[in-house]
């Protein structure tokens, strides 16, 4: 028994549609109740106000928009190594999926930004390196609408994936280096001792829990859709062969 | 690989090798930026540094879908890659090629715009010299861009669009390099940068490209 055995499409295919119902229920009543909790059962803060409660989407959302960029270039490494297609078409799931979060991440941030700092927008290098992570998502995507060949596109993105990784993190850092930073700190961690409150952490780490595991119900789902697409049109040219 | 060098520089500078025409189009963009943010001195001394780099930039870009996609046509795209040099070299070849018909015109060509500009005089210096060391980036990442995209049909605007966040950390460190120059200050730690993305690039980035234009011309 190994992990490689889900690069069989069939096996993967069984396996997800076991473990999707249930991981679908999860998802949806971490979410939920994430987001009820932080919405109703949470003070205001004594500063912001409820302004602060958008961190239930705002983090949530972020943290799967970093994540998924991460699962495709593992996920094409995996390609690249291995070729294994339920790998490349998973990296092909992921990115539309991890451009939404990208996007949502930014709007909400935009709408606390907007009582909060008094502008919608501000090149700081956390909003504009996520704008950057968002332009490399419409790249990727592209590239593999534009490709017919599902071989030759799955090699292609994946190495753009790889090449893009690497700009990225360049781009993060470049970014610092141009201007200052009106966001602030990360606040969730382990080695620091100031951090979210207490109150305000507990539904936020339930909401973040629920993004993961929605996150991989969808790209779970959406390779499953990939790898059925693929078969339709193996046994539509099968088909026209046999005319 | 300098037959090939020789080759490449020949085709561009004769007849139809669309020698002057990232020139040409550096040249038009930076005479439409006072029409559309006014005629003011001090303001476009500000900006004059940025839109020579993006003007530069963007120069670059238009003159890549030339580079492979001309070669791919004829065929001798796949005669090079059988040849003996490995597909690594005549990239990076390629890419020496365009940085001599694009770049170098365009870090000549800089100080004559920058007096259209009102750049300070203290900026001419670092504007060129960013320049010099930034354009080898550019050329090396857009012949990526370029193997990525030789085998589609209307690849031109999806280069754009894979090239430009590549070229981000390049425009940054440059432009800023350029700007602090321009303000009299020392440019030294940006432009160190940049000559580190323009090193980095060149010594890798030639790889990725011959991965996917292996995978292209299959």
């Amino acid at each position: 028994m190994s992990i490689w055995e889900y690069a069989n499409p069939k096996k993967f295919l069984r396996t997800t549609e076991r473990v999707l119902p249930p991981l679908w229920l999860a998802s949806a009543v971490l979410i939920a109740g994430g987001l009820i909790w932080g919405f109703f059962f949470t003070p205001d803060d004594y500063r912001q106000g409820a302004t602060v409660k958008i961190i239930y989407l705002h983090v949530p959302s972020a943290l799967m928009a970093i994540n998924a960029w991460f699962m495709m270039l593992v996920a094409s490494l995996i390609w690249v190594i291995r070729r294994h297609h339920v790998s490349a078409l998973a990296a092909r799931a992921a990115a539309p999926v991890g451009l939404v979060m990208t996007l949502i991440a930014l709007l909400t941030g935009a709408i606390w930004g907007q009582p909060m700092w008094g502008t919608w927008w501000a090149w700081d290098p956390r909003l504009t390196s996520f704008l950057v992570l968002f332009l490399f998502y419409l790249g990727y995507i592209a590239l593999w609408q534009a490709i017919d060949d599902p071989d030759t596109a799955a090699d292609l993105t994946s190495i753009l994936c790889l090449v893009g990784s690497v700009f990225a993190v360049l781009s993060r850092y470049a970014v610092n280096f141009w201007n200052q930073g009106l966001h602030q700190g990360a606040s969730l961690s382990l080695d620091k001792e100031e951090n979210v409150a207490d109150v305000f952490a507990y539904p936020l780490y339930v909401c973040m829990a629920g993004f993961i595991l929605f996150f991989i119900v969808l790209v779970l789902y959406r390779t499953g859709t990939e790898i059925r697409a693929r078969r339709m049109s193996a046994l539509l040219a099968r088909e026209r062969m046999s005319e | 690989m300098i037959a090939l060098l020789i080759r490449d520089l020949q085709l561009a500078f004769r007849a139809g090798g669309g020698f002057g025409l990232g020139l040409a189009f550096f040249l038009i963009v930076t005479v439409m930026v006072p029409f559309a943010v006014g005629p003011d001195a001090a303001g476009l001394a500000v900006i004059a540094p940025g839109v020579l780099w993006l003007g530069a930039l963007l120069a670059c870009l238009l003159s890549l879908d030339r580079l492979l996609s001309l070669d791919w046509e004829d065929g001798s795209l796949d005669l090079l890659a059988t040849a003996p040099l490995p597909l690594e070299g005549v990239l990076t070849i390629k890419a020496l090629a365009h940085w001599l018909t694009t770049g170098v015109p365009l870090v000549l060509a800089a100080p004559v715009l920058g007096v259209l500009l009102h750049l300070p005089v203290a900026g001419y210096f670092w504007i060129m010299l960013s320049l010099l060391i930034g354009t080898p980036a550019l050329s090396v990442i857009g012949t990526f861009g370029a193997a990525l995209t030789v085998g589609l049909k209307r690849g031109g605007l999806l280069l754009s669009l894979l090239v430009m966040p590549l070229y981000v950390p390049t425009l940054i460190f440059g432009a800023e390099a350029a700007r602090r120059g321009a303000l009299g200050l020392s440019g030294d730690t940006p432009l160190l940068m940049l000559a580190g993305i323009s090193l980095g690039t060149i010594a890798l980035l030639p790889f990725a490209s011959a991965a996917v234009l292996r995978v292209n011309l299959r």
